[in-house]
């Protein structure tokens, strides 16, 4: 066949029948400031870890609201922590702890999710 | 001679203690590690152990720091730890000098007049039993002051004290207790037989008068000595047991024994050393905004517990002003560190997408410029640094100008040690690839990290006021003296961080009119932005900074130096003063000493549209 240069996009339907909602509720109780996220990308044009890799800071609010938590352990491991995201952030967001949390509620749902 | 049954209580609480004591610093020491047991039989009879003896004399017992604190404060301890002390040693020499012999069991000391009835009749038993009772009277004037602590701190220049739990309070009833028990029960027995002294012969007859004393004779020596083993037995869960464990620490201290990375021995015997004397919180400034459970003597405590949350770990600046202040000199940074290392152990990200990062290549130049992170959000200390550059004929290889690694540090403070190690391993082939022998950082977050952690053999470190200095001392920068008064605010990385209180000083006397103030150097504020608290929301940060600025505002100053984008930037978002770097200000005195026009703070505005 000829190839035109597409490809078939893989199936990334979301089964909210089996959203685990736990990690979301778990960093938003936490750390409420996360709920008044507005998406406007100030964090990720700022940050350093984008600088090097394809890192985006604001998909993370996303892949944390739609339950891809598979994904979200492998993209915030790119995460360096420098802090400037929580400096540009219009609505004052603690960032870096929004990631912590992040990363230490996966590690304690890890048996669960995988 | 009476037997009594009485002495019981007090005997079996001082078995315990002993044995307790004996077993728990076994194990602490036994499970340092190997470096730090030889570092111990290396040290033991050298002149180190001497240098804790006389540390234990002068800070245990005589409590200097607290009286350079407060000396009101000072007496209280003094009047307890030395008094107390005092007693039982003059009260077994006594004891030695009556009953003739070396062998004295601990309680015929104790309770000696209840069981030496009839009165000295030597010299030196009586200047004996006189010293022991003024030594009384001294404990008890101690005493009388910890009372009226309780309703009046403010006397001991305290503004805060801690909050006790049961043990404490348990032990502390009981310490209140044993003194004027002492005095009573010897007063009534010197009543009854004539042996008293100085001033519980006087005491004695005069309540022999008033009271049945025959009666209540046996009842009191029973309080005293119950009272005596209430405390030895409430001294382990209780905030007191500081008292046998801070000598240990000394000692281990003067031998070179520092707190590790990892939760230790020496961790633990740091963590019950603390006394919560609660003077680390007057000096903390998360109590301007009302955050009044997460300072170290409450972090000390919970360790000890077993129940710290990460809510009040990670809720810290680590500026590390209350590490000056501490009477026992903790590492309280440090503990608190192996707490933040212990919890996040187990998300170390791997940052593998930095092996396809830049590669190391050799640079011809005379420095290395790194600006960091939080430098580049501040573009006119960048600008500011080129141009000095530029102005000294500096060449120099601008590290991260772009798509660079973070240096480490942040993730550091929140305990990722591990995650650090690989972005420190990639600046650092860079660096030592370059070939060239001097790094200028713009940062103190990032100063801190490649001074300390960052293994760079044959290459010299310099903040950007370090070299700054180094390039005016080689007249390789003019100098212009704007008419301008600044004070400057003290960096946490760079101040008690580093210990660099003085360059940035030399630096801004010859740029500006510099003005001293009284929270500076070691006891300097922190800006309120620190990276090392994940915890604490913006508005509180806020509040911090608010703070310390309306204490900078009292000097009427016309500008505010730093030199820390971090700070800068927190200062900035305020509006009240205006705030630059101190590169900023060398910059533009060099500038104005050029073009000979006057300078003038700008505002933020203007500021944005020159960049």
């Amino acid at each position: 066949m000829k190839n035109f240069g597409y490809t078939i996009i893989k199936q990334r339907t979301i089964d909210y029948d089996q959203f685990d909602g736990r990690l979301l509720n778990e960093v938003l109780e936490m750390e409420p400031s996360f709920k008044v996220c507005l998406s406007c990308g100030g964090c990720t044009a700022t940050c350093s870890a984008g600088e090097l890799v394809s890192f985006n800071v604001r998909r993370m609010n996303l892949l944390l609201r739609r339950g891809e938590t598979l994904e979200l352990e492998s993209e915030i491991q790119k995460c360096m922590l420098c802090g400037k995201c929580m400096l540009v952030c219009p609505r004052g967001i603690n960032l870096r702890n929004v990631i912590m949390l992040i990363k230490k509620s996966i590690a304690k749902y890890k048996p669960v999710n995988s | 001679m009476k037997i009594t049954p009485f002495i019981w209580p007090f005997t079996i609480g001082l078995l315990f203690i002993s044995c307790f004591l004996l077993i728990i610093i076994g194990i602490w020491i036994s499970s340092l590690s190997r470096i730090d047991k030889s570092r111990i039989i290396h040290s033991i009879f050298t002149i180190k152990s001497w240098l804790a003896i006389r540390e234990i004399f002068m800070e245990s017992l005589l409590h200097r720091k607290i009286f350079r604190k407060n000396p009101v404060l000072g007496y209280m301890h003094m009047s307890l730890a030395f008094g107390w002390f005092l007693l039982i040693l003059v009260g077994h020499i006594e004891a030695c000098n009556h009953y003739q012999t070396f062998s004295v069991p601990a309680y015929k000391a104790i309770f000696m007049r209840y069981f030496v009835t009839e009165p000295s009749t030597t010299l030196s038993g009586k200047i004996l039993s006189a010293s022991m009772d003024l030594l009384l009277l001294f404990v008890l004037s101690g005493v009388v002051l910890a009372y009226y602590k309780r309703a009046n701190r403010r006397l001991f220049g305290m503004k805060k004290t801690t909050q006790l739990k049961t043990g404490d309070r348990i032990a502390l009833t009981a310490l209140w207790l044993i003194f004027p028990l002492r005095f009573m029960a010897e007063s009534v027995s010197a009543g009854i037989h004539h042996n008293g002294s100085l001033i519980s012969q006087p005491t004695g007859e005069l309540l022999a008068s008033v009271l049945p004393v025959q009666s209540i004779e046996m009842p009191l020596w029973w309080a005293y000595s119950g009272a005596l083993g209430l405390f030895f037995m409430a001294l382990p869960v209780s905030r007191y047991m500081h008292i046998p464990v801070e000598v240990v620490l000394i000692f281990l201290r003067n031998y070179g024994i520092k707190v590790q990375k990892r939760i230790g021995g020496y961790s633990r015997i740091q963590v019950y050393s603390c006394s919560r004397c609660g003077i680390c919180l007057d000096s903390c400034q998360m109590t301007h905004a009302a955050i009044k459970d997460t300072q170290s003597v409450y972090v000390l405590k919970h360790i000890r517990n077993k129940n710290l949350t990460d809510e009040k770990l990670f809720n810290c600046l680590l500026c590390g002003r209350c590490q000056p202040d501490c009477p026992v000199g903790l590492e309280l940074n440090n503990l608190r560190m192996t707490q933040r290392i212990e919890s996040t152990k187990e998300y170390n990200s791997s940052y593998e997408y930095l092996k396809n990062g830049k590669i190391a290549v050799s640079r011809q130049t005379e420095v290395i410029y790194f600006a960091g992170c939080m430098t580049h959000l501040t573009p006119a200390i960048i600008k500011s640094m080129r141009e000095i550059f530029a102005m000294a004929s500096v060449k120099y290889w601008f590290m991260d100008e772009d798509k660079t690694a973070c240096c480490g540090r942040p993730l550091m403070q929140v305990g990722q040690y591990e995650a650090a190690q690989k972005l420190i391993e990639h600046n650092r082939q860079q660096i030592l690839g370059s070939g060239v022998k001097k790094l200028v950082v713009s940062c103190p977050i990032c100063y801190k990290v490649f001074n300390e952690d960052y293994a760079l053999p044959g290459i010299m470190v310099m903040h950007h006021s370090e070299y700054l200095l180094e390039l005016m001392a080689d007249k390789r920068l003019p100098i212009n003296k704007l008419p301008l008064r600044v004070v400057y605010h003290d960096l946490c990385e760079l101040g008690r961080g580093s210990g660099i209180y003085h360059q940035p000083r030399l630096l801004l006397d010859e740029y500006a009119e510099l003005i001293p103030i009284k929270n500076e150097r070691e006891t300097a504020y922190c800006c309120g932005g620190s990276l090392a608290n994940i915890k604490i929301q913006m508005n509180e940060r806020n509040q911090i900074r608010d703070t310390a600025l309306d204490e900078y505002l009292a000097y009427q100053p016309d500008m505010l130096a730093t030199a820390c984008p971090l700070c800068k930037k927190t200062f900035a978002k305020s509006n009240k003063l205006p705030i630059h770097d101190i590169a900023e200000i060398v910059y533009m005195a060099i500038l104005q000493k050029d073009t000979s026009q006057p300078f003038k703070s700008k505002t933020k505005k203007e500021e944005k549209i020159k960049l």
